[in-house]
């Protein structure tokens, strides 16, 4: 029953993205989706897979993580949502860290465009750790 | 193979064992230990481990609340200031000998059984124990019934009644699930063999709880349980608690 509504919502959002790729708020939207600006995933090439499966699937890999964290205590950093967090999330003018669920930032700019509420937000942190944040 | 052969050989293992043992347990400051079996991120958890803690109740304080202060700080419990509703992993509790008048402190967090009745009772799943003995709720899963909080003969476990507005990375939480004391499982999962509680009772001087790997004979708590008297709280359940209490 997940996996059917994940992979609809797989395609809400490829659709979605496809339709933001080519619409005319091309430079708007690539833009709240980080590419620019003052996240770390900012300044890489890709994400931990390649993007176009990353686009389908990224929820696939953190349900799998997810678990194998809780059950057998597994916490591979790179494929857990702490990261992807941590990546995603942009600084704002003061330097602090903008929830990635707020209007327009990473993992909204899509979930918000394809109408999708993962549960994820609702326990999980949406800005890194202040360890992570301390690192910079 | 001769018999003879066959024990030389379990021998040298058990040398080589406790050899990379001593090499792997590394003093980092005082009291935290980066321990071998925990280090490995991504290694899943086995049950060569099963961690436990002795509470030697003659050396916890009076007033002390060092061991839950560090719970709420490390787990990031909220306080909305309402006792009755408010999660608490930890508590302190005072017990009376009404015949003699004797009285004793001691922390109170979940016992981490080998044969828990939260988890006979969870009719999900999400109640359950980890290889390494850990009882903890995967909240992915948990729907709130609470059956493992009436089932609980410690009262360790809290429901969490309102919005969580801090959401710490090392203890998500939300509003609907029941949590409990995960003996910092964060922390064992990074390589730091360590719990807030213990940690912070021993930075306070008082030494009250021992933390580590009871299934080795080498660890702090397995000397420590082979000096002290100890016994497990409500041992007649006969859940086989990874919790135990001496000058009780
Ligand atoms: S509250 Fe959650 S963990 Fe407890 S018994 Fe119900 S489903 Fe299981």
């Amino acid at each position: 029953m997940t996996s059917i509504l994940y992979r609809i919502m797989a395609l809400v959002l490829v659709a979605g993205l496809s339709a933001i790729a080519y619409g005319h708020d091309h430079a708007d939207a690539v833009k709240g989706m980080g590419l620019e600006g003052t996240a770390k995933a900012d300044a890489l090439k890709a994400c931990v897979r390649p993007t176009d499966w990353m686009r389908r699937n990224h929820m696939e890999l953190i349900e799998h993580q997810r678990d194998l964290t809780v059950r057998q205590g597994i916490r591979v950093q790179k494929d857990s949502l702490a990261n992807c967090v941590d990546c995603h999330a942009r600084q704002d003018d003061k330097g602090q860290p903008v929830p990635v669920t707020a209007a327009g930032e990473f993992c909204q700019h899509c979930h918000g465009y394809a109408a999708v509420k993962p549960s994820c937000f609702q326990c999980h942190s949406t800005v890194p750790s202040p360890a992570a944040t301390a690192q910079r | 193979m001769s018999n003879s052969k066959g024990q030389t050989d379990m021998d040298r293992r058990a040398f080589i064992a406790k050899t990379a043992g001593a090499a792997a347990a590394t003093l980092v400051a005082p009291g935290v230990f980066l321990h071998a079996v925990a280090a490995d991120q991504e290694q899943a958890v086995t049950d060569r481990v099963r961690w436990g803690m002795l509470v030697d109740t003659g050396k916890c304080a009076d007033g002390c609340t060092a061991c839950v202060d560090a719970c709420t700080t490390e787990n990031g419990l909220p306080n909305h200031g309402r006792p009755a509703t408010d999660p608490t992993w930890i508590r302190k509790v005072r017990v009376r000998d009404n015949f003699t008048g004797k009285e004793t402190n001691l922390p109170l967090m979940c016992q981490h059984c080998e044969h828990p009745p939260c988890v006979d009772v969870c009719p999900t799943g999400a109640s359950f124990k980890r290889a390494d003995g850990i009882v903890m709720v995967d909240r992915h899963i948990c729907i709130g019934c609470r059956y493992c909080m009436m089932a609980c003969p410690y009262k360790a476990r809290s429901f969490i009644h309102e919005d969580i507005e801090i959401k710490p990375t090392n203890a998500p939480r939300g509003k609907g699930c029941v949590e409990s004391c995960n003996l910092c499982v964060h922390r064992l999962d990074n390589g730091q063999a360590m719990t807030a509680c213990a940690e912070a009772c021993a930075n306070a001087g008082h030494n009250a709880i021992v933390f580590g790997d009871l299934k080795d004979p080498g660890s702090p708590v397995s000397q420590a349980l082979q000096q002290l008297p100890s016994r497990q709280i409500r041992a007649d359940l006969q859940l086989n608690t990874g919790v135990r209490y001496s000058g009780v």
